[in-house]
């Protein structure tokens, strides 16, 4: 469990971090927080000849609102989302969220665009992303380019990020004060990767579905977005009959992964669950 | 006042909260790397080892002078089974070590490894327990057919005639999955060779040093003196480090070949892989009872999948036999019969871990006594009341004694304390919310501090149980305790300083435990089986009182009274009624440097004892309280208490923390860790990402209450406790489940009782009700 040998470079602005990704290509891993980078190098699962660390790219290192939109710099840790960072539901969500992210010293660590960019199936941020319409900016020599996240992800491990991008920040749509978020995930332990997780956003007025965002983890190579239920909700009473209708909905909408934890028929009563209480919680 | 009792902060602890402990990772600097180059195969035939270009590559020929371990039960119904040090011929589980590399540095050593390759023909394996018992299962060794190393059987003449007049029969079919006791440190060496006096000196994480000395010189065929082990810090044992590994006698003898020095540091992966597993077993039992509760009989078919080989020097018997000789536990058993096997399949070889079968034997009964008290409309702890054990010495049917225990007293104030009709109500209350929760209860008896005939008449070759100590007093008046005894990190040097404190009547702080070192310490066996406290207390009780004795002797005469007049208090001798009295540390100088004036009192300052007794049995209830969300099947432990009875506690605090890691281990047992092989006997989980132990935010807040039974079969009073924590909350928490799910009806039937086979075991009730 030592890593196979690889060259480091720790550039300090960006244009040299763009200069050394175009440089060494494929060969080429971009090293963040390194919380699943390094476990995967010392597996011998990951063999990157050439690490480019990003951590002293002090210009990445940011949190603001602009344009209606939460942009997140790329070195962004999990831990700056403890306390809400910008007010309203989505700064609240984010926190609620982000208790969920592994454990605690690897929250100071690891960052929010290092998991997008991992795109773990299982990660929350992969998850909040995808609900939340976040739109990734990303850059190479040649220029920067706008992915939307649902053309962002591609499978497991897998992005639209070319050998030679860098992810700059990441824009989350501001929520305004009508919606509320909620959201539920099942692990085994605390900080375990979820075995399904959900994710739900809602607008509510005079007791009834305005508008809806929904999405599950954990259990497809993926984050899915659920619209077909999303437009479902839309005009029906927020209760729990039609949380519980959706939950059962989500359970049957896909073919769940299974692996030692977890079968593909527990994940669907995983998925009900999770479903149903994100949206009940959206809904409190 | 005395130092026994107190919980006195450990003197360890200065050294290890502040890292400064060594452990052997810490002496690998400057060595030379070995990496093991490991079967991926769970079974097949070696065709050939291709070495890399310029890479010396270490093979079973090269260690053809080698010999073989071959741990042996002087039983008829044991089979041998021979393990070489590096893989001759052919694989008998994924992760055999068949060859190795050295390098400069562990990450060198890992580039060479993974540029042998191994060419070897798989063939299909057996991995399961009852897989490898059906007629026709393959073989894992040609020697045992049928696949049963070892095979205990007894059957009291009037168990038929008890399941005859039985007004119930309860039969449970229970499961215990695999599992690793995955210490911290995981296992290591530096071998270092001396060219001045041509001896090699293993630094290794161990808990038996002496027994792996003897263990090695045996293998490699030369005198114990060329040989020096010694366990410096090891952070964890837990049963795993015991046996005699393979490792350590590849790197011996490759330091004794090279002559330089040469480290094996285990990772996590190799840890899970090829150290050593446990908790295999399946269990399928029936028990007669009368119409009011009292068990009349049991009858037991009891499976332990030991694995390829057998541990050394404990053998594969461990769990098989100490499941057919303690099943019945803390319970008045008046007819048994029992068949116990342990049977060898092509996965990690079994050795002890913390509790060994009875986490499992004690899950068995407990469920035996719920499903029995509901069957007959009892209360459960009614039912315990009538089956405890309840005069002593009790002998059970397979013939252990029971020496004075407190197993009804500590239950009913375990149920005192929990408040059960309290709880009922919480209970009511919340079931109509929706939300289910459950209390469990777990009574148990934990033999510790077992001596030689226990082990003898397990049938062992090697029989280990006593133990050595020496005793001196230097001319400052500080004392030097050298055990045989080799703890793993439990805090028994200060729990032995603070009896020796007491005879001598000295500080703990000038009492200075010398462990671990076979050049240093007296043979002995090392920790395990709870018995560091009660035996290695008992020769240190006995060694330094007689250094007291003479301490006594030269004070009488220093200050003209009799030595029965002299007591050894506070760092004094005094003369007992008057106000004379000297200095210890001036008695010890003058009993060194003025010899001459006591040459004709017996004895002297450095002094040995032995002792070995013939064991004592702790007890204890636990109760587990626990919500479960039936929807996703997860289990939360929300409370969990212990009433212990270890005796006479030495020092409260270590005895309380010996019972929080247990607890936290038998929680892991009953909810979180399960070794999982492929039906090919691959792996699957051989990181920490897929096994579970549970972490701070899974393990409530654990209370304790204590009893004190004093008896007499140990020295000091104090009985064992290192186990009892892991023995007993399995069986609390899974009654608490099955007790919070009990408006589905359901059983639980294997542990861990993951959230799927909780889910599972719901959806099952609900479908065959509709």
């Amino acid at each position: 469990m030592k890593p196979a040998a690889f060259d480091y470079h720790r550039p300090t602005d960006v244009a040299a971090a763009l200069a050394l990704l175009d440089l060494h290509g494929a060969d080429g891993k971009v090293l963040a927080g390194g919380q699943s980078l390094v476990a995967a190098m010392n597996f011998r699962l990951a063999r990157p000849g050439v690490l480019i660390d990003v951590n002293r790219l002090a210009e990445l290192d940011y949190l603001r609102v602009e344009g209606g939109h939460l942009r997140i710099g790329a070195l962004t840790r999990h831990a700056a989302f403890h306390r809400p960072v910008v007010e309203g539901p989505l700064g609240r969500l984010l926190s609620r969220v982000v208790d969920h992210v592994a454990h605690y010293p690897i929250r100071q660590r690891g960052t929010f665009a290092g998991s997008l960019a991992h795109a773990d199936p299982a990660s929350e941020w992969c998850l909040a992303a995808t609900v939340l319409d976040a739109e990734i900016v990303v850059r190479n020599l040649r220029g920067e380019r706008l992915i939307p996240a649902a053309a962002f992800f591609k499978g497991t491990f897998t992005t639209a990020l070319e050998p030679d991008e860098l992810i700059i920040e990441i824009r989350l749509p501001l929520l305004d004060a009508g919606w509320q978020g909620g959201f539920s995930e099942f692990s085994r332990r605390a900080g375990d990767f979820a075995l399904a997780m959900a994710l739900a956003a809602l607008k509510v007025e005079g007791g009834i579905i305005r508008a809806a965002k929904l999405g599950i983890g954990g259990v497809a190579d993926r984050a899915i977005r659920l619209s077909g239920i999303e437009a479902a909700l839309v005009g029906r009473e927020a209760t729990e009959s039609s949380f519980r209708a959706a939950g059962a909905e989500a359970s049957h909408a896909l073919e769940p992964g299974a692996d030692i934890h977890a079968s593909s028929g527990y994940r669907r009563d995983l998925i009900a669950a999770m479903v149903t209480r994100a949206l009940a919680e959206a809904a409190a | 006042m005395s130092w026994t009792g107190r919980a006195l902060p450990r003197l360890e602890d200065p050294t290890l909260l502040r890292g400064r402990g060594r452990y052997v990772a810490d002496l690998a600097p400057g060595a030379a790397h070995v990496r093991f180059v490991r079967s991926p195969v769970a079974r097949g035939r070696i065709l050939g080892i291709e070495a890399p270009e310029g890479v010396r590559v270490y093979t079973a020929a090269d260690l053809a002078d080698v010999g073989q371990i071959r741990p042996v039960l002087e039983r008829p119904d044991y089979v041998a089974v021979s393990q070489p040090v590096l893989a001759v011929d052919r694989v008998c589980f994924a992760g055999q070590a068949v060859a190795f590399v050295v390098a400069d540095d562990a990450a060198a050593a890992e580039d060479l490894a993974e540029r042998v390759f191994l060419d070897i023909e798989p063939e299909d394996p057996v991995v399961d327990l009852d897989a490898a018992l059906r007629p026709g299962a393959i073989q894992t060794h040609p020697e045992a057919p049928g696949n049963v190393l070892v095979e205990g059987r007894m059957r009291t003449p009037g168990l038929d005639a008890a399941f005859a007049e039985a007004a119930a029969v309860i039969a449970l079919d229970l499961r215990s999955r695999r599992q690793s006791a995955m210490p911290m440190e995981t296992r290591g060496g530096v071998a270092r060779y001396d060219t001045r006096d041509g001896r090699t000196t293993l630094h290794a994480s161990v808990q038996m040093p002496h027994m792996l000395r003897t263990g090695l010189a045996d293998l490699l065929g030369c005198p114990e003196a060329e040989l020096r082990v010694i366990a410096p810090d090891v952070g964890g044992g837990f049963g795993q480090k015991m046996s005699l590994f393979p490792e350590y006698a590849a790197l011996v003898w490759l330091a004794r070949h090279v002559k330089r020095d040469v480290a094996w540091i285990e990772d996590r992966r190799e840890n899970f892989l090829a150290s050593a597993h446990s908790r295999d077993q399946a269990f399928t039992v029936r028990g007669a009872f009368d119409a009011t509760g009292h068990l009349l009989g049991l009858e037991a078919n009891l499976r332990s999948n030991v694995g390829a080989f057998s541990c050394y020097p404990v053998t594969c018997g461990v769990e098989p036999l100490m499941a057919f000789a303690e099943l019945p536990g803390p319970y008045k058993v008046p007819e048994y019969g029992a068949r116990s096997r342990g049977v060898t399949t092509n996965t990690c070889t079994m050795a002890p871990y913390r509790g060994v079968a009875r986490p499992m034997l004690t899950l068995t009964m407990e469920r035996l006594m719920e499903s029995a008290a509901r069957r007959l409309g009892l209360d459960p702890v009614e039912i315990r009341r009538r089956n405890l054990i309840d005069r002593f010495p009790h002998r059970s049917p397979t013939g252990l004694v029971h020496d004075e225990g407190s197993y009804i007293a500590a239950m009913e104030a375990a149920v005192a304390a929990v408040d059960v009709p309290a709880f009922r109500l919480r209970q009511a209350e919340a079931r109509a919310k929706g939300r289910h929760l459950g209390l469990g209860l777990s009574v148990f008896s934990e033999r510790t501090g077992y001596g030689t005939p226990a082990y003898a008449a397990r049938g062992m070759a090697i029989v280990p149980g006593y133990e050595q100590v020496e005793c001196s007093l230097d001319p400052s008046g500080h004392v030097e305790l050298r055990i045989g005894a080799s703890p793993h990190g439990q805090g028994l040097g200060t729990a032995l300083a603070q009896l020796v404190a007491d005879e001598l009547g000295v500080e703990p702080g000038q009492v200075q435990v010398v462990s671990g070192d076979t050049d240093r310490t007296p043979y002995g066996w090392g920790t395990f089986a709870s018995r560091s406290m009660v035996i290695a207390g008992g020769a240190s009780r006995l060694a330094s009182a007689k250094v007291a004795a003479k301490l006594r002797g030269v004070a009488a005469r220093m200050m003209g009274a009799t030595e029965a007049e002299i007591a050894l208090e506070d760092g004094f001798a005094r003369v007992r009624g008057t106000n004379r009295a000297t200095p210890i540390r001036e008695v010890a100088r003058a009993a060194h440097h003025r010899s001459h004036l006591f040459a004709d009192l017996e004895g002297g300052l450095r002094q040995s004892a032995f002792y070995d007794p013939f064991g004592t049995f702790s007890n204890a209830c636990h109760v587990a309280q626990v919500e479960v969300d039936v929807e996703t099947g997860g289990v939360r432990v929300e409370r969990f208490l212990v009433v212990e009875d270890a005796g006479r506690l030495i020092n409260p605090m270590i005895v309380d923390g010996q019972i929080h890691g247990g607890v936290a281990q038998g929680i892991a047992n009953a909810l979180y860790e399960e070794v999982v092989y492929d039906p090919d006997g691959n792996l699957l989980t051989a990181s920490l990402a897929d096994y579970l132990p549970p972490t701070i935010h899974e393990i409530p807040p654990i209370e304790i209450l204590h009893m004190e039974t004093i008896s007499d079969a140990t020295l000091t009073g104090a009985k064992g406790v290192g186990e009892g924590g892991t023995i007993g909350a399995p069986a609390a928490v899974v009654n608490a489940i099955v007790d919070a799910l009990s408006p589905f009806g359901i059983e639980i039937n294997e542990i861990p009782a993951t959230p799927e086979r909780i889910r599972a075991a719901i959806r099952s009730a609900r479908d065959s009700r509709t």
